[in-house]
């Protein structure tokens, strides 16, 4: 008999129709994985299966959890079965945990509520030991804030499982951890479920991780479960057109044109960047962190290079000095023979060389502005600037480049999908035709579909542009197919660089091979599906 | 922990430095001069300067402001000009009607305003929160000294339950004392409810939207229980802060409502002292008020520290 | 909640309109002495009755509006113009010296309890409505400050204000092109608060005698004229009371109301 039957689950909140006819089953010791892209409904069954959904939310159909309705039990029951019979992890670690209890004091709190036969920190200390965070290493008496994000996960799947529940519902319980960290916390998550014959709900976006550790597959689309199946048979010949679309995509290969590599355009040499750490005692000078660490590197003119490494690793850093946003402590960044920030100050003739595309395609525009003014913004670096027809011809002709209509130059960035803001972004770097482009975590915000349209539309710049760029990503996969060249961080240096590919294939530095195989992968063979 | 309650008192007696150099500052460039107010229009030239040096008038102003401070760090407030008796009496005197007044209005207004912000919260945007929300807004627009006038209308001139004004003293036993502060007390305090219990409830919500408060609900917690022991405490934070500035509302509103009650509190001292140009009196009144604010903020952010444990460990 | 936005806005322009009018047209001169017809309540020809000298009530009030409209306006004025650039400065050299030194200037102004600053100063240097602006005016500064770093702040972390950056432009630039136009909202909303303030602030000052002077009237020394004749003339109390009420409340709303509409977040979900 199953653990958890959805039938025929509806859903809708104010009236707006979330859910359709959701039906899925999960038994007791089985992974079933929940995907599907943003707006799919994925996370509203999770929260449906709690009964903690939001105000106004009204359901039909079943929920059955061990032989009962849940949607049928009132508050008070609910409160008994939540914590008890069936936990949740949630995406955000930084944020999931009161951060001013201690970790011990929550893990107590779910077995205090549910357990009042155990000795409640006993009982926490055991399970924490069990998620990896024996109270020898990680007392009881730590903050969240104390520690990382890996490790603020861990706790919280501790307080959901510190009662032994039959049903664990994971809500993108790796999406915000880098890849390393990520490959723990699945291999937890996969070892209780085994252990503990405890059902799994997996609920992700990512077609990777639900390949490596799901038993079956729910695939998600406008709150419709378009395709479930066992996962090899799935991912072997899956059957609706968007599953395969959704397949493709996350395999997607871009096909770089060839380029012709000419002299160094960018140069960084020896470049080494401490931060002030905050002042500890009043009166003598505060210490300083060194993010980024002797770091050289070159890049030709015509050549597109990757940077990978974790959160933490200086990535973001050297892109700020790279762009003349902040000094560098000893180092030269050059762009043509030119310094970016000299005396003091960014230099304005390099940077008219040199554009950026952001990872928030919410956050990168003005929202008061029209596209026409975002995406002229660079033009103040220019001595002459344009005339108005001039301007409005430029504007109409990077909005053809990125796929739009000049149109669109009257709208405001609100009116746009995430996809189509990123296309503006693009458009407004390519507008005053810099020699380097700087895509910082460019595609990591997008949904699978629409990121591999970001990155036809790249590679299709590169052959009409000869564009030059610097890729910087956590994302390997999307390294993989964008970039010829690659460097790879970690902890202020640069470990290993290489063409690409043959990193990817021979990696030489311990931290690539870790990186590499840590990051989940599609089965290859469904490349051609 | 030791860290940063080092780095608050350092903060502090910079805050407090500053502060007696301005209010010095402006006592200076006043216009008048004392010893010609005290003696009148005919005084002869050589009694003023006799009186100014007794006063330590005839010195530089920086040894002045070195005398002054020095003195009070030492407990000597200086010698009134007007009744030539030393003003840390004065002050003490009024001392013990202000600061119980404005701890029975923080008292009142904390407990009215704590549960009203709590239930509105937990009850928001049902007919519960809007009734609160709408006396909050009157509340916050009722000036204290009109509402202090309307109850004297109405509690002592109608119904002779309280006395219109004065004060009986504590020699008079405790319970006449804080009833004859009870009408004073309610003025200052419901106003200032009124803002505490509008902060209560939108850090109470704004906590509400927290992921932390989804982790305690899947835990197996009812609204309320996670309200009462995830909620509330990371309320606190913004909660603190407007109690702090509270304190000082309370502090120099006093000086407003013991007018309407005649109450001999440091606000009548005050007035009396700036009529008769009694200037070191308006002086030290000024730095005291100051000084109490200052220690109270000191206290707030002591408090923040025991709350949040994000802020002991930060330097 | 239109509501709130349909009712403060008319409180609001009732009371700036009583006193436009006043300019031009109140039922008495607001002056004129009737010693006969003094302590009347309010009846047909004295529609809000009269006070102590016979003076006719609504009159007053009228003409007082003007002097509690303009002092709160200009102390407003005082805060937004020296606290909205300060706090744009501070904002823009977070965690420099200028941000350190404008905001430890801020706790510090903070510290003072301000009503007991106000007094020290119209005491000193003369009651009168200016030295009451200036006083109200100085303790609107730091308020403006810091709402304006408070909201600068998260901006500056936004990617649009690095894409400037990376656009060449300098932090003033920055300030005043993308960061003042996204602050808007919550300076006007701000800005309603503190002029409600102000009038609660200059009502109390006139109260015990530091604000404008006879023959000007005002709000706050009507009601210390009716202090000591409240058990026999009520009503010299409770309209000017009302009138302050009735403003500040309106002009509460009016904030509340505007910070929903101007919202975009809450405005989008309206749509």
């Amino acid at each position: 008999m199953s653990l958890l039957q959805i039938r025929n689950l509806t859903l809708s909140i104010n009236g707006t129709a979330i859910l359709h006819d959701v039906s899925v089953d999960i038994a007791p010791g089985e992974v079933v994985a929940i995907t599907g892209e943003s707006g799919s409904g994925k996370s509203m069954t999770a929260l449906a299966t709690m009964q903690l959904l939001p105000d106004g939310a009204e359901t039909t159909g079943q929920i059955v959890l061990s032989g009962q309705d849940v949607t049928q039990l009132g508050e008070a029951a609910m409160c008994g079965l939540r914590g008890n019979a069936v936990g949740m992890v949630f995406q955000e670690p930084m944020t999931a945990l009161n951060p001013v209890q201690t970790i011990g004091a929550q893990v107590a709190e779910t077995v205090r509520l549910h357990r009042p036969d155990l000795d409640p920190m006993a009982r926490a200390a055991e399970v924490l030991t069990r998620v990896g965070l024996p109270p020898g290493k990680i007392p009881l008496s730590r903050y969240p804030h104390e520690l990382s994000g890996g490790q603020r996960q861990r706790v919280v799947i501790a307080i959901a499982i510190a009662c032994g529940p039959k049903l664990l519902i994971a809500d993108e319980p790796t999406t915000a951890l880098d890849v390393t960290t990520q490959a723990q916390i699945l291999d937890l998550l996969k070892q209780l479920a085994s252990e503990d014959g405890m059902g799994l709900m997996m609920i992700t976006h990512d077609l990777a991780v639900v390949a490596q550790m799901a038993d079956r597959i729910a695939v998600m689309q406008h709150g419709h479960v378009v395709e479930a199946g066992d996962t090899p048979v799935l991912l072997a010949d899956p059957q609706h057109p968007y599953t395969k679309a959704l397949f493709a995509a996350s395999n997607h290969r871009v096909i770089l044109p060839e380029t012709h590599q000419d002299a160094p355009l960018l140069r960084v040499q020896n470049v080494v960047r401490d931060y002030a750490l905050p002042r500890t005692t009043l009166f003598k000078a505060p210490g300083t962190m060194r993010a980024v660490n002797d770091v050289s590197f070159d890049i030709p003119k015509g050549a597109r290079i990757g940077l990978v490494g974790e959160s933490g690793c200086g990535k973001s850093t050297l892109t700020r000095a790279i762009l003349g946003l902040e000094p560098v402590q000893s180092g030269t960044i050059t762009l043509g023979g030119e310094p970016v920030f000299s005396a003091g100050r960014p230099n304005l003739a390099v940077r008219r060389r040199m554009q950026v595309v952001f990872q928030d395609p919410y956050g990168s525009f003005n929202p008061r502005h029209r596209v026409a003014r975002l995406i002229t913004e660079p033009f103040h670096l220019l001595e002459s600037k344009p005339s108005a027809t001039e301007r409005a011809d430029r504007v109409a002709e990077a909005l053809i480049a990125v796929g739009l209509s000049p149109a669109d130059a009257q709208k405001y960035p609100h009116q746009f999908s995430g996809g189509q803001r990123q296309r503006i972004a693009i458009a407004r770097a390519l507008i005053i035709r810099p020699e380097l482009i700087v895509f910082d975590e460019a595609v990591s915000a997008l949904d699978v579909s629409v990121r591999a349209q970001i990155l036809d539309l790249i590679a299709a710049l590169c052959g009409q542009y000869n564009l030059t760029y610097l890729f910087i990503s956590h994302d390997l996969s999307v390294v993989r197919t964008i970039t010829d060249h690659v460097l790879v961080m970690k902890s202020g240096e640069i470990v290993e660089q290489g063409p690409t590919e043959d990193v990817f294939t021979t990696a030489r530095h311990p931290y690539t091979q870790t990186l590499i195989a840590a990051a989940p992968t599609l089965p290859e063979r469904m490349h051609h599906a | 922990m030791l860290r940063y309650t080092l780095k608050r008192l350092l903060s502090l007696l910079i805050s407090l430095a500053i502060a007696s150099l301005v209010i010095f500052a402006v006592i200076e460039v006043a216009p008048g001069d004392p010893a010609s107010f005290m003696l009148g229009m005919n005084a002869q030239e050589d009694t003023l300067a006799a009186l100014r040096a007794e006063l330590g008038l005839d010195q530089s102003k920086f040894q002045r402001y070195l005398t002054w401070v020095t003195g009070m760090m030492q407990g000597d407030f200086g010698t009134s000009y007007q009744y030539r008796t030393p003003v840390a009496g004065m002050i003490a005197d009024r001392l013990w009607v202000s600061l119980p007044l404005a701890l029975y209005a923080l008292l009142l207004s904390t407990a009215i305003a704590f549960p009203a912000g709590i239930y509105a919260a937990a009850r928001r945007g049902k007919p519960g929160d809007m009734g609160v929300m709408g006396a909050t807004q009157l509340g916050v627009a009722i000036p204290n000294f009109w509402f202090a006038m309307m109850l004297v209308l109405i509690f002592a001139i109608n119904l002779r339950w309280f006395s219109a004004g004065g004060f009986t003293g504590w020699d008079k036993g405790v319970f006449a004392a804080l009833k004859s502060l009870t009408l004073p007390a309610i003025a200052l305090a419901l106003p200032q409810a009124a803002i505490l219990a509008r902060v209560m409830r939108s850090a109470l919500l704004d906590v509400l939207g927290e992921d932390f408060m989804r982790t305690a609900r899947a835990k197996g917690l009812s609204r309320g229980q996670a309200l009462r022991r995830h909620g509330l405490r990371n309320a606190m934070i913004p909660v603190l802060t407007i109690l702090g500035l509270q304190f000082s509302f309370l502090l120099a509103g006093g000086i407003i409502i013991e007018q309407v009650f005649y109450l001999p509190g440091l606000g009548r001292l005050i007035f009396q002292s700036i009529s008769a140009r009694d200037l070191i009196v308006v002086e030290s009144v000024t730095m005291l008020l100051v000084f109490a604010v200052i220690m109270v903020n000191f206290a707030v952010d002591l408090a923040y520290a025991a709350v949040d444990p994000r802020l002991r460990a930060r330097t | 909640m239109r509501r709130n936005l349909m009712i403060g806005g008319a409180l609001s322009a009732l009371m700036v309109l009583a006193a436009l009018v006043s300019f031009v047209w109140t039922p008495f001169a607001h002056t004129a002495m009737d010693i006969p017809a003094k302590l009347q309540p309010p009846n047909g020809t004295h529609w809000l009755g009269t006070d102590h000298f016979g003076r006719d009530i609504l009159s007053m009030i009228m003409v007082g509006a003007r002097t509690s409209i303009a002092v709160a306006f200009v102390a407003v004025g005082i805060g937004v113009g020296l606290g909205v650039p300060l706090g744009l400065w501070a904002a823009a050299r977070q965690g420099g010296w200028v941000d350190e030194i404008i905001m430890r200037g801020n706790d510090l102004i903070f510290a003072f309890p301000s009503l007991v600053i106000a007094i020290l100063i119209t005491a000193i240097f003369g009651a009168g409505a200016v030295n009451a602006i200036i006083a109200i005016g100085i303790f609107n500064i730091p308020v403006f400050a810091r709402v304006t770093r408070g909201g600068a702040l998260p901006l500056w972390a936004r990617e649009f204000i690095l894409a400037a950056r990376v656009a060449g432009k300098g932090a003033a630039r920055i300030s005043v092109e993308h960061i003042l136009p996204n602050l808007a909202n919550l300076l006007i909303v701000q800005a309603t608060i503190q002029f409600s303030l102000g009038i609660l602030a200059e009502a109390a000052l006139s109260y015990v005698g530091l604000g404008a002077q006879p023959p000007t009237p005002s709000w706050g020394r009507m009601l210390a004229d009716a202090q000591t004749l409240v058990s026999i003339a009520p009503h010299m109390a409770l309209v000017p009371g009302f009138a302050i009420i009735l403003t500040v409340l309106g002009l509460n709303l009016l904030g509340d109301g505007l910070r929903d509409a101007l919202d975009p977040r809450l405005r989008e979900a309206r749509t």
